[in-house]
C-alpha cells in the first residue's frame, strides 16, 4: 500500500453509494439463491440418505467431494459450459452448502427419539404429516445450525464469484487491489463481514421464534423446582 | 363364539369381548424363533389385562400388534368382532389409545397441544380440542397453568400422566399401556397406578397392559397373562386365582418367593371377620385391665372410648401399681382401614407392640386383626 493515502477516502464512499448498495444487494441475492436452493438439494438427498441406508454414505462422499475442489478450478472448470453467468456462480456455491447442510439435516432428523416416533405413529399420525409436525420441528436446531455455518461459507466465497465478473462485494476487493487503494477494499471486506453477522443472527432469531420449548426451557424453572408463581 | 372351549381359560362367556388373539404368531424377519407363537386369548371389555413375563417374552411385540405397529405374520386379531385389518392402520391407531414408558411427548409442543394430539388429528375444532384438553387435565390431575408448559418442564409423574390424557383424548374404548410407570420412581409409581385404577373404576376402559412387574400385574390386572419366552401364554387368570394356582413352574417361579404375601395384598381387610378382643373403658381400674389381660391370655388391652378406641395399656406399665390406666396408656400410632389389604395389615401387625392390626373406619373402632388371623389366611390356601 501507498504510503501517502489516507486510510480511507470518505468521499469515494459518497459517491459510489449507489454502486455500493447495489452490490451488496446482489450479493445477499447469491448468497440466499445459493443458500434456499443448496437447502432444498440437501434436504432431498438427506430423505433419500435416511430412507435408503445404503445411499447415505455416497451421497455424503460425493458432497464431500464437492467441498474439497477449491472454489476458484471449480468456477473456471463451469465457465465453458455456463458462461459467466448466475448459474455457474450458483453452482459452485451450492456445491459448498450441499456437505454441511447434509450432514445437519441426517443428523437433526435421526435424533429425534425413537420413542416420540413409535408415540407419533401409535397415535395415528403417518407421513408426511408425521414429517411436518414432529419430525421436521425437532430437527430445527440441526438444521438452522448447519445454515448457519452454510450461509456465512457461502456469504465468503460469493467474494470470490466477482473474478468471474459477477459482482457482489467482491467487486470492490478486486478493484482495491488491482489499484493498490484501500478504500474499496476496505469497504468490501467491511461489509461482507457485516452482511455474515446479520444473516447470522437472523437465522440465530428464526431458530429462537421456531423452537418456543427450547426458548421455554432455558427460561422456565425446571418441574422439581416447583413454579414461583400462583 | 363356535371355538370357545379351544381358547384360553379366564373369559366369562357372559361379558363381551373387546379385542381377540386368533393363534396370533410373529416372526421378525430373520430371527430364528417365533417371538409370538400361536398366541390366542380374549381380553373382556372394560377389564385390565396385564401381559407380564421377562423380556424377550413377546408381550410388547404382542401389544404393539393389536395396534398394528408391529403386523402379525400370521393369526388374526379383532376389535370388537371386527378383523382390525380391514380399517387402515393409521385409523385404527386413532381409535386406540396408547400410551409407552418413555412418555413419547411431543418435546415441541405444550402438554395442552400434546393432550389434543388425537383431536386434532381428527380434525376437531380448535374450541372442542381446547375444552377437552381442559377436562382431561383435570382427569388426570395436572393444573391448568401446567398445560401451556413445555414437556420438559414437567416432572416425570406429570409427563406420564400427560401422556395417559394424550391416549384418552378421543375417549377411545381401548387403551395400551406399554410399562406406562416402568420410568419413575417407586413412590411415584404406586401413586400412578392408584391413579389408574381411580380412573378405570368411572371410565371402564379396556385396557392392555404390559409390565414385567409382577407386583404392577397382580395389582393392576384383572386379569393376568403370564408369558414365557418366545411368545408362549404360561397362564391367563385372575391374579388371586394365579397366585393360588400357578399352572406350571414357570409361573410357580415368576411369581416368586413373595407368592403368599401378594395375595394377601389382593385381599381386602373387609373380606375377613374381625376380633373383638381385652377392650376396657377408660375408667376401668388397674386390677380389671391386668384381669381381663389374664382372661384373654395377652400383655395389652385397648381402651375403648364408645366406639372409639383412645389408646392401649402395656401390660409391664400397669405392674408398677397404676391407679389411673389412662395415665399409662400409650396412644395409637398406626392404624389401617377396612379397605387396605391384608398385606398392609400384616406390616401394621408386625412393627407394632401388641402384634395386632387394629382396624378403623372414620375414626370409628371396628376391631383387631392379630398376626396369627392373617397368617392363617395364607395357610388354608
Amino acid at each position: 500500500m501507498r504510503g501517502d493515502q489516507p486510510f480511507i477516502r470518505w468521499e469515494w464512499i459518497g459517491d459510489n453509494r449507489g454502486q455500493i448498495w447495489d452490490q451488496t444487494v446482489q450479493h445477499l441475492e447469491l448468497t440466499v439463491i445459493a443458500v434456499g436452493i443448496g437447502f432444498l438439494l440437501a434436504m432431498v438427498l438427506s430423505l433419500i440418505g435416511i430412507r435408503f441406508r445404503r445411499l447415505y454414505a455416497p451421497i455424503t462422499s460425493l458432497a464431500g467431494i464437492l467441498y474439497t475442489i477449491p472454489s476458484l478450478a471449480l468456477f473456471a472448470f463451469f465457465v465453458p459450459i455456463t458462461g459467466l453467468s448466475t448459474v455457474t456462480a450458483e453452482i459452485g456455491l451450492v456445491s459448498y452448502t450441499l456437505l454441511i447442510l447434509i450432514r445437519n439435516i441426517t443428523a437433526g432428523l435421526e435424533a429425534v427419539p425413537a420413542s416420540v416416533r413409535e408415540a407419533a405413529r401409535g397415535l395415528g399420525y403417518r407421513q408426511p404429516r408425521l414429517f411436518w409436525e414432529v419430525e421436521l420441528p425437532l430437527a430445527v436446531p440441526s438444521i438452522i445450525a448447519g445454515l448457519r455455518i452454510a450461509t456465512v461459507t457461502v456469504i465468503g466465497l460469493v467474494t470470490v464469484t466477482s473474478i468471474i465478473t459477477l459482482g457482489g462485494l467482491g467487486l470492490f476487493i478486486l478493484d482495491g487491489l488491482r489499484r493498490d487503494f484501500l478504500t474499496p477494499l476496505l469497504v468490501g471486506t467491511v461489509l461482507t463481514i457485516l452482511l455474515a453477522v446479520a444473516l447470522d443472527a437472523a437465522l440465530l432469531l428464526a431458530e429462537r421464534w421456531l423452537t418456543p420449548a427450547a426458548r421455554a426451557t432455558r427460561g422456565a424453572p425446571s418441574a422439581e423446582g416447583g413454579s414461583i408463581a400462583q | 363364539m363356535a371355538s370357545e372351549q379351544t381358547r384360553a381359560s379366564g373369559s366369562p362367556p357372559e361379558r363381551p369381548i373387546a379385542i381377540r388373539l386368533d393363534r396370533v404368531t410373529k416372526r421378525f424377519p430373520g430371527a430364528a424363533s417365533d417371538a409370538v407363537t400361536e398366541l390366542s386369548l380374549d381380553l373382556v371389555e372394560g377389564e385390565i389385562t396385564a401381559f407380564v413375563g421377562p423380556s424377550g417374552c413377546g408381550k410388547t411385540t404382542t401389544l404393539k400388534m393389536i395396534n398394528r405397529l408391529i403386523e402379525p405374520t400370521s393369526g388374526r386379531i379383532e376389535i370388537f368382532g371386527e378383523d382390525q385389518a380391514s380399517l387402515p392402520a393409521h385409523e385404527l391407531r386413532r381409535r386406540i389409545g396408547y400410551v409407552i414408558q418413555e412418555t413419547g411427548l411431543f418435546p415441541h409442543r405444550t402438554i395442552a397441544q400434546n393432550i389434543g394430539t388425537v383431536p386434532h388429528l381428527l380434525g376437531w375444532p380448535a374450541k372442542q380440542i381446547r375444552e377437552r384438553t381442559a377436562e382431561l387435565a383435570e382427569l388426570v390431575g395436572l393444573d391448568r397453568e401446567q398445560l401451556d408448559r413445555y414437556p420438559s418442564g414437567l416432572s416425570g409423574g406429570q409427563q406420564q400422566r400427560a401422556g395417559v390424557a394424550r391416549a384418552l383424548a378421543a375417549d377411545p374404548p381401548i387403551l395400551l399401556m406399554d410399562e406406562p410407570f416402568g420410568a419413575v420412581d417407586p413412590v411415584v409409581r404406586t401413586r400412578l397406578q392408584d391413579e389408574l385404577i381411580a380412573l378405570q373404576q368411572s371410565l371402564h376402559k379396556t385396557i392392555v397392559f404390559v409390565t414385567h412387574d409382577i407386583e404392577e400385574a397382580t395389582r393392576l390386572g384383572d386379569r393376568v397373562a403370564i408369558m414365557d419366552v418366545g411368545g408362549v401364554l404360561a397362564q391367563f387368570a385372575p391374579p388371586a386365582e394365579m397366585l393360588r394356582q400357578p399352572a406350571n413352574a414357570f409361573v410357580e417361579e415368576f411369581l416368586g418367593n413373595e407368592r403368599g404375601l401378594r395375595e394377601l395384598s389382593l385381599i381386602p381387610v373387609s373380606a375377613v371377620p374381625l376380633l373383638r378382643c381385652c377392650e376396657l373403658a377408660p375408667t376401668a381400674s388397674c386390677s380389671d385391665a391386668l384381669a381381663a389381660m389374664d382372661r384373654e391370655g395377652v400383655d395389652w388391652a385397648l381402651l375403648i372410648d364408645g366406639d372409639r378406641c383412645v389408646g392401649w395399656l402395656d401390660r409391664d406399665l400397669l405392674k408398677e401399681g397404676t391407679s389411673d390406666v389412662r395415665a399409662v396408656a400409650e396412644p395409637l400410632t398406626r392404624s389401617i382401614s377396612p379397605s387396605h389389604t391384608l398385606r398392609e395389615a400384616l406390616e401394621v401387625a408386625l412393627t407394632s407392640h401388641t402384634r395386632v392390626a387394629i382396624v378403623q373406619e372414620d375414626g370409628r373402632y371396628r376391631g383387631v386383626l392379630p398376626i396369627e388371623r392373617i397368617a392363617a389366611h395364607l395357610e388354608d390356601k
